[in-house]
């Protein structure tokens, strides 16, 4: 069966189950509820291995008296967070300043819909899935910006036109990493990316893996690239005069994107879904949570870079790497019929050292100081 | 608006506050920052908001009495305060410290060098955006330092432990073993940490260069210290004014050329593995006998004034002291290293980032303690 016919006959309007009550519209209400609680459930679980995580990596414990291991803790945060006073600064545009954590949490939300959990197994099997991802997840920036602009205070506006900056920049190499998978795959369905993956693409695409992870780190802000929230720098960035819920759902924002990210990810590159022995929903949220790892382990490990650099590194280091691949990618696609082999694989692996090295020879990171 | 009107949108720059209150200005420093952007264009440090008088208390206290405030100077190596300050006071008087409590000097005042470094290292990363894993590590070895300086004087911050003529009780039998296996594990800890840092590409890319301080500048600032000697300024008061006794002990001033963030980094990772040389020097040296000179409750010191100063872990720290026979001193001044040091801050961060005020700020190494006394 080839790859497309596969997509055929898993098209989502079908998928729908034709003895489910009351019919096609209560299985969407039904889901996206699933979906909610399923997200809200992942970031109570990646908060809760970050801060275990971190916490042995610094050599200190990390929460521990909340319930067996600590592990009550979020759900103590949460309540704690929700009793807490909300202040707006006397000065701050208060529509703006309201309507900012909203407006980043919603892109989030939107990211999990068309992620498969298993065969078929997402609430919206769109034919353009990647496009809508890429489209959906740089909208989250706009919230942040809202925050960064309304709370009228020049920390949170310096980190929210640092968000901007890397957002802008990082959205170009993101978008051109995924292309190469898309290529071998040939189409843009996620559920369609994870039914190709018969080799996962990051021994495929290892530079596109690369690529997209560094881009994606940036996009969403993780370390070492967290410069919309440098606490060294700008206390706590956009969220500086955020209290109570709303920064709580700048919080989950935060980590909702990171789940996302790392699902994005686990789709595209670690073959979703597919797996043997244990159901396929259940490798899915372990190869996201090992990515999510990953995240988790960069953060304590490498120090913050400047925001000169952050650009240098888009536009110097990743976007010509990304086009190379996908250049190369291109020329595979054509030479055989079935792109996804052995010999793609360490062609690619290969390319992939060579380009590293001879770019991190003549690539210098930022340019310094500015003369006044 | 046309496009050559929007070409030319006038930008202002803006004033912005860090601090008093401020995760990385290190306590109540305050940096009145002109920005253009992210790019620093003038800068104004004021201090003050932790002034106590220190010195004018000096007056009120006999000579021994003023020891445990000195410890509230540069609480992050109170040890070489107290040092200072004993120095000082035995200068005017004449004392002469018997060879067990010079050594003991030495090796607690190393021992001070190394647990500031940690924490100057740490916390410089912690301002370069590592997350406190650095932090974290540099303070679990500093522990081990504090736990000994808890073992000789039941102190964990503020040690109180020099006494003019000596030091204020001699060591249990357990505190050089225990030194022993400090030294050790330091030593491996050091090499830990070079592995993970000094080639570590971020880390590089952000402090190489960046907050050139040049030599003429350090010594035109009077910059003395780890700054000043990353700076090429070869000058350690342990040899240039060799005091107590380092005379007898061997071991070299690591210096560097550059003078930016990095140099300054690197010198105090040198500075540490010097100071477990002549840790390791002291320990298998150290004689028997007291550790206090016969010294009179209250002292006298005859008239006259005295400079005592001393290579702290910050650099030249002095204690000037007047004396006019009375059992307090008529005037205590005291050069304190960090507000000497920042004194050349804003030429060095004038035309860089945001980002890189902070580490060059941090890579300074102060405590407000000292800073505003």
């Amino acid at each position: 069966m080839t790859v497309p016919e596969v997509i055929i006959n898993n098209l989502p309007m079908e998928a729908t189950p034709p003895d489910w009550p009351g019919g096609y519209w209560w299985h969407w209400v039904f889901f996206s509820i699933v979906l909610i609680g399923f997200m809200l459930t992942m970031v109570i679980i990646a908060i809760y291995i970050e801060r275990r995580g971190m916490g042995r990596m610094q050599s200190r414990l990390g929460p521990n008296r909340a319930g067996p291991f600590g592990v009550l803790q979020m759900i103590a945060d949460v309540v704690k967070v929700l009793l807490k006073e909300n202040i707006v600064p006397d000065k701050a545009d208060k529509l703006i300043h309201w309507l900012a954590p909203i407006v980043a949490f919603v892109p989030v939300a939107l990211l999990f819909t068309v992620i498969p959990f298993q065969n078929g197994a997402l609430l919206a099997d769109l034919n353009i899935g990647i496009l809508f991802i890429v489209a959906v997840s740089s909208l989250t920036t706009l919230g942040v910006f809202m925050a960064g602009w309304g709370s009228s205070n020049k920390y949170s506006l310096l980190g929210a036109m640092r968000n901007v900056a890397a957002v802008v920049s990082y959205e170009i190499p993101l978008a051109l990493s995924i292309v190469g998978t898309l290529l071998v795959a040939g189409t843009m369905s996620l559920n369609g990316i994870v039914l190709a993956q018969d080799i996962p693409f990051i021994l495929l695409q290892p530079l596109g893996f690369l690529i997209f992870f560094i881009a994606g780190c940036a996009e969403i802000n993780r370390s070492p690239f967290d410069l919309m929230e440098a606490d060294s720098e700008i206390v706590a960035g956009f969220h500086t005069e955020y209290s109570g819920m709303k920064f709580a759902l700048f919080y989950l924002v935060e980590y909702a994107e990171a789940i996302a990210i790392s699902a994005i990810i686990t789709t595209l590159f670690l073959g979703g879904w597919r797996g043997p022995l244990l159901p396929p929903w259940l490798w899915f949220i372990g190869k996201t949570l090992v990515v999510f790892f990953l995240m988790v382990w960069t953060r304590t490990t490498l120090p913050r870079v400047r925001i000169d650099q952050l650009m240098a590194l888009a536009w110097k280091f990743l976007l010509p790497l990304a086009l190379i691949n996908l250049f190369i990618t291109a020329i595979q696609v054509l030479a055989w019929d079935d792109a996804v082999n052995w010999i793609a694989v360490v062609i690619n692996i290969v390319v992939m050292g060579v380009l590293i090295l001879i770019w991190s020879k003549f690539f210098k990171l930022g340019w310094g100081r500015i003369e006044v | 608006m046309t496009t050559s009107e929007m070409m030319t949108l006038k930008t202002e720059p803006f004033v912005l506050n860090f601090g008093p209150v401020h995760p990385s200005t290190h306590g109540v420093y305050r940096m009145r920052a002109t920005l253009d952007g992210e790019v620093v264009i003038d800068l104004e440090p004021v201090v003050g908001y932790l002034h106590r008088g220190i010195e004018k208390l000096a007056e009120e206290r006999t000579y021994g009495g003023f020891i445990p405030l000195t410890d509230r100077l540069d609480y992050i190596s109170p040890m070489s305060n107290n040092l200072a300050y004993c120095l000082a006071v035995e200068k005017l008087t004449g004392i002469k410290i018997p060879e067990r409590g010079e050594y003991l000097r030495v090796i607690m005042a190393e021992l001070q060098r190394l647990a500031n470094h940690c924490v100057a290292v740490g916390s410089f990363l912690n301002d370069a955006g590592a997350y406190f894993t650095p932090f974290m590590y540099t303070f679990r070895e500093r522990e081990k330092i504090v736990d000994l300086f808890d073992m000789v004087c039941g102190q964990r911050l503020t040690y109180n432990y020099m006494r003019i003529g000596g030091v204020s009780q001699d060591i249990p039998e357990e505190f050089l073993p225990a030194l022993i296996k400090v030294i050790e594990r330091l030593t491996i800890f050091i090499e830990e940490y070079e592995t993970l840092l000094k080639e570590n590409e971020i880390l590089l890319a952000r402090s190489k260069g960046v907050g050139i301080l040049t030599r003429e500048m350090a010594i035109d600032c009077g910059i003395s210290g780890p700054v000043a000697r990353a700076s090429g300024v070869n000058r350690d008061l342990r040899k240039a004014d060799s005091y107590s006794i380092y005379d007898r002990f061997e071991f070299d001033v690591p210096t560097c050329e550059t003078g930016d963030c990095y140099d300054r980094y690197r010198v105090r990772i040198e500075e540490m593995r010097q100071s477990l040389r002549i840790l390791s020097q002291a320990v298998k040296d150290i004689p028997g006998g007291p550790v206090k000179a016969e010294v009179p409750h209250l002292i006298r010191p005859p008239v006259g004034e005295a400079y005592g100063h001393l290579e702290a872990p910050k650099g030249e720290l002095g204690f000037y002291v007047v004396s006019d026979n009375s059992i307090a001193p008529y005037r205590c001044h005291i050069r304190p290293t960090s507000l000497i040091n920042l004194s050349a801050l804003r030429d060095m961060v004038k035309g860089w980032k945001v980002a890189d005020l902070i580490i060059i700020f941090g890579s300074i190494d102060i405590t407000m303690g000292e800073v505003d006394r």
